[in-house]
């Protein structure tokens, strides 16, 4: 059994699941269900002035008949009276010492909003702070939530008052609906965030009623756009997570959500650089007994990887994430077909031939036993073949050995940059000599 | 099954024996069709396509009801089965499209069958009329019979735009679909909506109509630019054994037929001994019990390896409490005072390998013949063949089965062409629903491609 506590700067938990700040934390007797269950920690439904919320919230993607594969509401913060969620939050961390309860935050970008806050909630007990500045719907056309999120400058002001009277960690909440999240990141932590958690949902329409017209959800007839989340949106989140966890300017611990569903997910944002992880739409889903298998998973993985911890895990594979400038243009894989695993349902032969590079060929064996056959010198190893084959082991992608050194296209570009300057003004001039190379 | 009935159940409600005809197998529900649907690889060049013989586009329709375009998809298969609700419910799946699913060797193949029956069920129930008629081209095709073949032709030429009769004996079109398999399996309603489907298209079914009787041969001949001969086979033959005449003897065809319009309680209580193994044996033996039959021997001369049953309909027998008698052959049916059946006196058999490694020839054991006492005995030995009907015809012919050539379905007379059963045997042919659908389609390519082209031809 490996060690599972986490310490998310200064935040301790037993284990690196914790339910995001959502429907699921709603209330203590939710939370405390929650703990109960296994998981390690949760940020409570954020606070603030408590709003109105309308009547249909939710809707989801299924694919293929597979229900929820990505999750859609256009619920708001907390609608319940300030004291009440405070009386919970204070009988919570009674109850459940050694859990990370930790309360997100969002009221109006004015420091004494802030300020006010920050103090009531620090007063019944908490473990860390989570400012709420991603939530994209509703609270953002008040100027709060992603509205502020979106803007470097008032996620560091407003970090930077909150930090002015916390007395635990703040961790700021980011919205991926901008176009660079380690701007975003960046400002958080020049406001003197301790953690960043990111990423909050995504600007989203779950879709439209082909027999009404009307979108999905609607309320009485008319819809908004909501955010989006659950396993649709784990390879966004993993790249935003990354990108913040290989930049030297944002430095601090992750927090990672978007899509976890399982152990699996869990150890791939934890070797991207996140210190623990947050989960909503598979607790939504499923329920909260969910969390028994990505401890039991996640305890399994790292007994067979010989890891006395988790925390050996996080940011692994950071290093390996890098810019397309620096892949190496001379490495190169090929298809491969086991025969003795393939099925010859011919949708590798098929993908290959309309949409990539014609290079698996339809065969007759001596027996009339049909074979599909990869004409390697065609390859180009795009890897769609072995992503469409229905079957393990059929298809796998084979690295031929590198005929020449590596060579990224930043390492070209520099040297061919050398060869057409040669260190004189001149030579800058002749710009025939350039296109030439 | 063999609780439904005891030996004292002296009185059987009729309306509990109708139950027992209702179909066995449920429907797929909307879950299961959705995630059996959506289990489907979509594979190029798919195996179970070249394995239906209509080539019906398999994954194209699976496609279709996983992706909700339910008129799609039943268009789909009835497209290129017009029978394509019978044969979802009656083809040896496991030895057509889904023994060629690619999904054998590494799960479980997909439910062809089944979903097929869920898309053309929705259609049923939806009420769709999936085609339409053809601009008329002036040409008219006579279809002789109405069974699985000929509405396939018909079907087809209507599509054409050709003006198409068909001349069916029976009061309801559909033949074999509609008559001669038992209704747990297919329900005839299924079959008379293929056969609506049929006439929406502006096709003239003319029931209760024999050609050679109530119309004649010369007539077609002259009347119409071509004929389509689809009448299938008939009456089980003789049994060439004393007692056939008696009170209780039944032909399998009409006895199953008889059980397709009306369920009456002759049989209950009843000993039963069914004649022969094929799947309308097994058919006759599985009614027998479902009305009521408290003992139901099936008496086969040849073992279980020759039997010509499907492997599923043998095991659906079984479950049905059926008890076979291999290496059985009936030597003499024996009556009562009354002239009904009492006895069925059989011998026993064994096999000898023939010495030219052929089909191995059952041969009686001297002194084993023995009674078994019965109240009932139906012979399933195999069909005949409307034979009068082909030599009116003038069709070159081996034993009724109509000799046609391979690519055009034309026969000897190059006008008259056949397609199904009537073509079935002596090496030509294949005897399954499925197989006559894509004759009668094939028959009307070709006169559709004679006929085009004459027009062509002549201006």
């Amino acid at each position: 059994m490996a060690d599972l506590r986490i310490n998310l700067a200064g935040i301790s938990s037993p284990n690196p699941f914790w339910l995001a700040s959502a429907p699921p934390t709603n209330t203590g007797y939710q939370v405390q269900r929650a703990f109960e269950a296994g998981w390690g920690g949760a940020v409570w439904k954020t606070l603030g002035d408590p709003i109105i919320n309308t009547s249909s919230r939710f809707a989801a993607v299924h694919f293929n008949g597979q229900r929820v594969a990505g999750f859609n509401n256009i619920e708001l913060i907390t609608d319940r009276p300030l004291e009440i969620n405070l009386k919970e939050i204070y009988e919570t961390k009674k109850r459940f010492p050694d859990h990370a309860v930790v309360v997100s935050l969002m009221v109006e970008p004015k420091q004494e909003k802030w300020h006010e806050i920050v103090k009531k909630v620090e007063a019944v007990g908490v473990d860390g702070l989570e400012l709420n500045f991603g939530c994209p719907h509703g609270m953002a056309e008040r100027g709060m939530g992603s509205a502020s999120g979106q803007q470097p400058d008032l996620v560091e002001m407003q970090t930077m008052w909150v930090k002015e009277v916390a007395q635990t960690p703040v961790i700021v909440k980011l919205t991926p609906n901008i176009t660079d999240i380690t701007a975003t990141a960046k400002a958080a932590v020049r406001g003197g965030a301790d953690a960043i958690s990111l990423i909050n949902t995504i600007n989203s329409l779950a879709g439209v009623d082909l027999d009404t017209w009307n979108t999905i959800p609607h309320v009485g007839g008319k819809g908004a756009h909501g955010g989006y989340c659950g396993p649709a949106v784990k390879p966004i989140a993993l790249n935003m997570v990354a990108e913040c966890a290989r930049n030297p300017l944002v430095g601090v611990p992750i927090s990672g959500i978007g899509g976890v569903s399982n152990w699996r997910d869990a150890v791939e944002f934890l070797l991207m650089g996140s210190t623990g992880v947050q989960v909503c739409t598979a607790a939504m889903h499923h329920g909260f007994s969910i969390v028994e298998d990505m401890i039991d998973g996640l305890n399994n993985y790292l007994d067979d990887k010989g890891l006395q911890s988790v925390n050996e895990l996080i940011g692994k594979s950071v290093s390996r994430y890098s810019d397309w400038g620096d892949l190496d243009l001379n490495y190169a894989v090929v298809a491969r077909i086991e025969q003795d695993n393939c099925i010859v349902c011919n949708k590798c032969h098929i993908a290959c031939e309309d949409t990539s590079h014609q290079c698996i060929e339809r065969h007759t064996d001596e027996n009339g036993a049909a074979y599909l056959k990869v004409r390697e010198e065609d390859c180009v190893g795009c890897n769609l073949c072995s992503i469409v084959c229905p079957v393990e082991g059929a298809i796998s992608m084979v690295e031929i050995p590198a005929s020449e050194m590596p060579l990224s296209w930043n390492m070209r570009q520099a040297a061919i940059g050398a060869l057409s300057t040669p260190g004189t003004d001149k030579g800058s001039k002749d710009s025939d000599s350039k296109e030439a190379v | 099954m063999s609780n439904r009935v005891s030996a004292s159940a002296a009185f059987i409600p009729i309306d509990s024996l109708r139950r027992n005809f209702a179909e066995v197998k449920a429907g797929m529900r909307p879950k299961e069709a959705i995630e059996e649907s959506n289990r489907c690889l979509y594979c190029y060049d798919a195996p179970c396509i070249k394995a239906c013989p209509t080539g019906i586009n398999i994954p194209s329709f699976i496609k279709k009801i996983a992706s909700g375009n339910m008129k799609g998809s039943a268009r789909a298969i009835m497209d290129a089965n017009p029978v394509g609700a019978t044969c979802a419910r009656v083809c040896p799946t496991e030895e057509l499209c889904e023994g060629a699913c690619v999904l054998n060797h590494s799960s479980k193949p997909i439910m062809i069958g089944d979903l097929q029956r869920y898309a053309t069920d929705w259609a049923m129930k939806n009420e769709q009329t999936l085609f339409t008629a053809g601009q008329s081209n002036g040409k008219s095709v006579a279809v002789i019979g109405g069974g699985p073949a000929g509405l396939s032709a018909a079907r087809e030429l209507a599509r054409f735009g050709f003006a198409v009769t068909i001349f069916e004996a029976k009061e309801q079109a559909g033949g074999l679909d509609t008559y001669g398999i038992v209704s747990f399996r297919l329900p005839q309603s299924i079959s008379l909506w293929e056969v609506d489907q049929v006439k929406k298209l502006g096709v003239d079914i003319r029931t209760s109509t024999k050609v050679g009787e109530d119309v004649g041969t010369e007539e077609l001949l002259e009347e119409y630019d071509a004929v389509v001969l689809a009448i299938g086979m008939s009456k089980v033959p003789m049994l060439g054994i004393e007692g056939e005449q008696l009170e209780g003897v039944f032909d399998a065809i009409d006895f199953i037929e008889a059980t397709k319009t009306e369920i009456n309680a002759d049989f209950v209580g009843k000993r039963v001994a069914v004649i022969g193994a094929g799947n309308t044996a097994i058919d006759a033996a599985t009614c027998s019990i479902r009305l009521g039959a408290v003992n139901v021997k099936m008496v086969y001369r040849r073992s279980r390896e020759e039997m010509t049953a499907y492997d599923f309909e043998y095991e659906f027998a079984k479950q049905d409490g059926v008890e076979f008698q291999w290496l059985t052959a009936p030597s003499r049916i024996i009556g009562d005072e009354a002239g009904n059946v009492k006895a069925l006196e059989c011998i026993r058999m064994r096999l000898e390998t023939a010495e030219d490694g052929g089909r191995k020839s059952p041969v009686p054991v001297e002194g084993s013949a023995f009674l078994l006492e019965v109240d009932a005995v139906i012979k399933a030995i195999g069909q005949t063949r409307h034979l009068p009907l082909i030599e009116q015809l003038g069709l070159v012919n081996k034993r009724g089965t109509v000799t046609v050539d391979p690519e055009t379905y034309q026969t000897s007379n190059p006008k008259v062409y056949a397609a199904g059963d009537v073509v079935f045997g002596e090496g030509q042919g294949e005897a399954m629903v499925v197989s006559a659908a894509q004759q009668g389609k094939l028959a009307a390519y070709s006169i559709y491609k004679t006929l085009s082209a004459r027009r062509e031809r002549y201006g």
